[in-house]
């Protein structure tokens, strides 16, 4: 099983924070009007932020698919 | 240069190099598009049978980033060139993404007659209670007493519940998801995919520049929450009513196939065709 992590797209990013008001481990922040992965350690790969991101700029590689 | 920094669902079924999205930042309708995206895929639709046609709104630019076939029609007129696809070639998979002001202002007389008819089309409307392209004026959906540019202290006009009027209409199968319900606004439209009829699937939206700002509604992350918490599933109500009191219904509302309007035209050619 490949090793799961966290991207993002900056340039579609547009600092709304859906993302870090779903994010139930305080992964995420907003600063200069984008997401940042501040905390990528405390990540559960969850899927609430890339199922919530308005602009499919933050999201999950790795693990396989029914994971 | 294409954008390949994204997701695999992205990848395959959005035009990336037209993004990032003209959607202004928390916009409901993006979370709204990927839901249908992502029903589309579910049900395993090949993806030169599928035609997006939309009108003009905030709303109406999906299907400018999905990659299907695709048709950017004129305001409230989405569903009058969808039926012509439709006729045409009937095998086609026809989805039509509206606006509320698109869909039952302008285009209500289209709604109506399209739900009437039972056409297999699976019509999803992004309702953000507004007009979010034109600048915030007050729509056929904006609440009672609420706020809008052209109702400047409070707006006198009563609501359509979109729901109600399409299956009163005729609508085959109806239901209603949110964008913070994104799972069961998926399954929604999986399931009015499947229909072989006339079926309406609401999303309420979210459009925090105009509406949001107008009515102190929050950011968006605050406007999600409003959905998550004032928002019962139908199912919970028909058990409990006591539960639905001053809230938002959402979930199925009806499921009842009946034939199809291509389908009835079908016999009608056959008949000559002897
Ligand atoms: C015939 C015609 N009348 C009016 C307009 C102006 N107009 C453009 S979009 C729109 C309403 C958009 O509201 P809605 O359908 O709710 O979509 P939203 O932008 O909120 O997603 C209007 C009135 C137009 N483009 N064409
Ligand atoms: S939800 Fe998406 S667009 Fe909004 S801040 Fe998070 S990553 Fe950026
Ligand atoms: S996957 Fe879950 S835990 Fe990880 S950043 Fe996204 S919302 Fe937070
Ligand atoms: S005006 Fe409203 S509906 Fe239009 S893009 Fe902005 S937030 Fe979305
Ligand atoms: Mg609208």
């Amino acid at each position: 099983m490949a090793e799961k992590s966290l991207l993002q797209n900056k340039d579609w990013c547009k600092g709304c924070g859906v993302c870090v008001g779903f994010c139930p481990k305080q992964v995420l922040v907003i600063e200069n009007e984008k997401c940042v992965i501040a905390y990528p350690e405390k990540c559960i790969f969850c899927g609430q932020c890339e199922l919530r991101c308005p602009d499919n700029a933050i999201y999950i590689v790795g693990g396989t698919k029914d994971e | 240069m294409t954008n390949t920094n994204c997701n695999e669902m992205t990848q395959k079924y959005y035009r990336v190099d037209r993004m990032p999205h003209i959607w202004c930042p928390g916009c409901g309708h993006g979370t709204l598009m990927n839901t249908v995206v992502r029903a589309i895929d579910k049900v395993g639709l090949n993806k030169d049978d599928v035609v997006v046609v939309s009108g003009i709104g905030c709303s109406s630019r999906a299907p400018g980033y999905m990659d299907f076939n695709t048709l950017h029609t004129t305001h409230g007129r989405a569903l009058a060139f969808a039926t012509g696809i439709k006729m045409a070639n009937p095998k086609l998979h026809v989805i039509v993404i509206m606006g509320d002001g698109d869909s039952s202002a302008i285009g209500g007389n289209h709604l109506i007659h399209a739900a009437r008819r039972n056409i297999d089309i699976t019509t999803i409307v992004f309702n953000n209670n507004i007009y979010g392209m034109t600048g915030g004026q007050f729509s056929p959906t904006t609440p009672y007493g609420d706020f809008a540019t052209t109702a400047p202290f409070g707006n006198i006009d009563k609501a359509f519940d979109l729901c109600s009027l399409a299956q009163g209409a005729g609508a085959t199968y109806v239901g209603r998801g949110t964008a913070y319900h994104a799972p069961l606004m998926q399954k929604l439209i999986e399931k009015g995919l499947e229909n072989k009829g006339f079926s309406f699937i609401e999303g309420l939206s979210l459009c925090p520049t105009y509406y949001g700002r107008k009515n102190k509604k929050g950011n968006a992350f605050k406007m999600h929450s409003y959905f998550k918490d004032n928002c019962v599933d139908i199912k919970v109500v028909e058990k409990n009513p006591e539960k639905g009191e001053n809230k938002i219904l959402i979930g199925e509302f009806y499921n009842s196939p009946k034939t199809e309007y291509t389908e009835g035209y079908q016999v009608i050619i056959d008949k000559f065709q002897k």
